[in-house]
């Protein structure tokens, strides 16, 4: 059933004339043309469509338009503030911490999720973080080295 | 090779060439002209091991030169996250004397790019670098001549740098790339191939580069196949059988068709619903009521084996020495066994995904694809048009490992288009990770027969070794034996038929792996008997030095310690030649008794690959292998009855995560002097082995079979 549903989408409000029970991921990947979100396995097995709902990272897939009525949502899109990128974003280029690229966005979401929780984590304790979050191409030593030395970079209160 | 300065003013391409670079230069017109360098990857390879890849011996990728100084390499290979974005720009610079941020690259467009079979086999570097560097070679001599009729002088007073030709005794005396590239069409040979750069003087190559494309993908501004967006643009849900081999008995659309904005296409044997949004297609889908005949064909995860040896073609002697029966005779201990390893699927986190549009009967494809052009000629006859009026472009494609490439049709790009034709709309198809695994071509189930043996002097004097339908990669006799057959019946390439249930196709390194455990564990249940240390008992017997040398490296690096026969430190070895690299692994793994849980530690990877053009992308791509690797040595097993898959997601078809990781080190053995070799592939053949022959030295466990799950793990430990 069609409903009204407004949200905060990377800073800005979003109002949409939308059935509610739709997945949000493609309501964000298709309805708001937000392609950082990636679809991977539809069912919450793979991470790749994370997001950050009122900054707590969240499957896309397994929630709803209407779940995040009245929230504030991040994509990848989102992380980026006026041409800087984000520590966690710079860490992963630095590190070269990703290979095809498809799960980064999901991997980059988790991390900033955990790291605003937990902003001094220990390597075994980032990794537990990242755990549900697949990546097929294999740079799990890389996603580690980049999210520690994020935690790093970030200590200075840079937590945004 | 030729070059040909042309079309910034637009002209028709002079006559003389022939027809399919003249029809080339018509759509690269758009480009706006600057200098073309043509060349060729030659055939060597083609020749020597895959006929079908036939490459064409005219050109089929090219430089050009703008009028800025910007260069740009076009080639039919694809970048789908192995790094070649990155390292085949190296090459060009380094032999251009051009910056690095000045060269780009366009990869696998069809109307763009000449003709390439595609990415496979670690052939980017190895087989296309040396004819890039070559090229860039020819053009920089070139670019020397044009600069000598321009400046008045020789070519031998000249020097190449920065994008700029100068007079070496008169700096002053220069001009730019650029400057060169306006004027008159040109089609000019060089007798002489200019040298290539000396590795000594490389500033570009054998550098540390990050991944070029790493800023659109840590912002989400890279665009993958899925998501490209056309105003009016439906998505396809496409009707899938529930088992291979499964024939349609009853459909019943009506429920779908009331699903609102739902459109119902029914083109012989492909069901589809489009609707705007992807959701809603899914959604009504679910709607329609199918009845399937299912096939029994007998088989299922456990029984394959079997069936497998039974259903072979005709043998392949790979390589013979010697005479098997005097080896028999010789031998005083025979070691006999059969290992095992069963179906893998690709699982890229980017399922297989497909954007279609026609337009005035051209039709354009974006696609998931390994293999752009060949993709362009089944999509020609699938379509029954003219291969012209096909074009396939390939965005940034989200990990392939093999299973995006031929032998698997990219039944998602033709069935797009077959949906855009029908319809005229833009119609993406993008696969269901249920549809993922269950059109995956698969790595083969594969067995192994080995029969070896040592002499009174604890010397290898018999190896008889039959693969069944794996192929023969890592299978070289790197030992000296004297009497020695391989032979192998069957492998990924082309199915024997009746073999498989559903298809195969190459999987990362295809076939090494089994072949890896097989003959690895072989030299540790010999070097046992022997009461050798496996690394001495391996170095004792390998032929090739520089092998020698990847495995002395690689147990350096871990700080081997020689112990005759079992340690009980769980350690585990493995080497090999891959993708013409000498690869060696070694490594440490535990092994919990009670559970039969195996745990990696330590893993290092040793190789010699000849020039590294970019050693952080080689490391990156041995880490990756590495990290993969885990998965088919300890979790990976596809389950299926029949035609039926019953792993259709993660939740039961479980991947290497990060609580697996060991410590993982690389060691590129320096080598720039030799030609490039594979990368992407060799870092992960050794892993299976490295754990089984670890498993040994730990417990005296013996595990044939792969993966080595803790049930197997544990039937092992009650025999020792």
């Amino acid at each position: 059933m069609t409903e009204k549903i407004k949200f905060v989408l990377n800073g800005k409000p979003v109002s949409l004339d939308v059935d509610g029970d739709r997945d949000l991921l493609w309501v964000l990947r298709t309805d708001l043309e937000i392609t950082g979100v990636k679809f991977g396995c539809g069912e919450g097995l793979c991470g790749a469509c994370t997001v950050l709902v009122n900054g707590e990272a969240m499957q896309s897939c397994q929630i709803t338009v209407g779940d995040v009525a009245g929230a504030e949502v991040t994509t990848i899109e989102g992380l980026e503030k006026d041409g800087k990128l984000h520590p966690i974003q710079e860490a992963f280029m630095k590190h070269d911490a990703l290979q095809c690229g498809f799960c980064t966005s999901g991997m980059i979401l988790k991390a900033h999720s955990f790291l605003s929780r937990k902003p001094n984590p220990s390597r075994a304790e980032i990794g537990d973080a990242l755990e549900d979050n697949l990546c097929r191409c294999g740079t799990h030593t890389r996603i580690l080295d980049a999210v520690s030395e994020a935690a790093e970079v970030m200590k200075g209160g840079e937590s945004s | 090779m030729k070059t040909t300065e042309s079309m910034h003013d637009n002209r028709p391409p002079g006559f003389s060439l022939p027809l399919d670079r003249r029809e080339f230069l018509k759509t690269v017109g758009v480009l706006g002209g600057g200098l073309f360098v043509y060349f060729t990857v030659g055939n060597r390879f083609a020749a020597a091991q895959m006929p079908s890849m036939n490459y064409p011996t005219d050109f089929n990728a090219y430089l050009r030169i703008a009028a800025d100084g910007s260069v740009t390499c076009f080639t039919g290979k694809i970048d789908m996250g192995q790094g070649t974005i990155t390292s085949l720009p190296q090459i060009a610079a380094e032999e251009l004397k051009v910056a690095y941020e000045s060269v780009s690259i366009i990869m696998g467009d069809t109307d763009l790019c000449p003709y390439d079979f595609g990415t496979v086999g670690s052939m980017n570097i190895r087989m296309f670098g040396p004819a890039l560097r070559k090229a860039a070679c020819e053009a920089r001599g070139v670019l020397k001549e044009l600069a000598a009729e321009k400046l008045g002088c020789s070519v031998d007073q000249l020097v190449a740098e920065n994008g700029t030709v100068f007079d070496k005794d008169r700096p002053e005396k220069k001009v730019t790339y650029g400057e060169l590239t306006r004027g008159k069409i040109i089609e000019r040979h060089l007798k002489e191939i200019p040298p290539e750069t000396p590795s000594e003087k490389f500033t570009i190559m054998g550098k540390p580069y990050l991944h070029q494309d790493a800023r659109d993908k840590v912002t989400g501004r890279a665009q993958y196949t899925g998501d490209i967006r056309f105003p009016g643009m439906l998505y396809a849900a496409v009707l899938r059988p529930p088992a291979h081999g499964a024939v349609l008995k009853r459909l019943d659309v009506s429920g779908a068709k009331k699903i609102e904005g739902a459109t119902v296409i029914q083109d012989d044997d492909l069901v589809a619903v489009l609707h705007a949004l992807p959701d809603q297609a899914a959604r009504a889908l679910k709607k329609i009521e199918a009845e399937y005949e299912e096939p029994q064909t007998g088989t299922d995860s456990e029984t394959i084996y079997d069936h497998l040896v039974k259903t072979v073609p005709e043998p392949n002697v790979v390589s013979q020495s010697g005479d098997i029966q005097e080896g028999r005779r010789l031998v005083k201990h025979i070691f006999e066994e059969t290992y095992r390893s069963g179906y893998l699927a690709h699982t890229p986190i980017e399922t297989h995904t497909a954007m279609a549009k026609v337009e005035n009967g051209k039709v354009t494809v974006w696609s998931t694809t390994q293999n752009p052009f060949p993709l362009k000629t089944s999509l020609s006859e699938t379509l029954k048009i003219d291969p012209e009026n096909v074009r396939v472009i390939t965005p940034f494609v989200g990990g392939g490992f093999g299973g995006k490439g031929a032998p698997n049709p990219n039944r998602e790009a033709l069935e797009a288009a077959r949906l855009a034709r029908i319809t005229g709309k833009q119609i993406q198809v993008c696969f269901s990770r249920a549809d993922e695994f269950f059109y995956d071509t698969f790595s083969p189930a594969a067995v192994v027969k080995v029969v070896s043996g040592i002499d009174e002097a604890g010397n290898v004097v018999l190896w008889d070794y039959t693969v069944y339908h794996a192929g023969d990669r890592n299978t070289d006799a790197i030992y000296n034996i004297p009497h020695l057959r391989i032979v192998s019946l069957g492998g990924w390439m082309r199915a024997t038929p009746g073999a498989h249930p559903f298809g195969v196709g190459p999987w990362r390194a295809p076939g090494a792996h089994i072949n890896g455990l097989a003959r690895s564990m072989q030299f540790n249940l010999m070097a046992e008997k022997a009461g050798m240390d496996p690394l001495a008992f391996r170095l004792k017997h390998l032929k090739d030095e520089r092998l020698k040398g990847a495995l002395k490296a690689a147990a350096d690096k871990l700080g081997w310690k020689p112990h005759a026969a079992r340690s009980g430190r769980g350690w585990g070895i493995a080497c090999g030649i891959d993708a013409n690299s000498y690869v060696a692994h070694v490594g440490e793994v535990e092994v919990d008794k009670g559970s039969g849980k195996v745990r990696l530690k330590r893993i290092v990877c040793a190789i010699d690959m000849g020039l590294s053009v970019n050693p952080q992308g080689s490391r990156i791509q041995l880490e990756g292998a590495m990290t993969m690797g885990m998965g088919y040595a300890l979790t990976e097993e596809l389950k299926f009855k029949n035609g039926k898959i019953f792993d259709l997601n993660f939740d039961s078809y479980s991947i290497p995560r990060f609580s697996w990781l060991p410590k993982i080190d690389t060691v590129i053995v320096p080598n720039m002097n030799q030609p490039a070799q594979g990368g992407g592939e060799p870092g992960i053949v050794g892993v299976g082995a490295v754990i089984a022959t670890g498993i040994y030295d730990a417990t005296g466990a013996k595990l044939f079979r792969m993966p080595m799950t803790p049930e197997r793990v544990k039937e092992a430990l009650a025999k020792v």
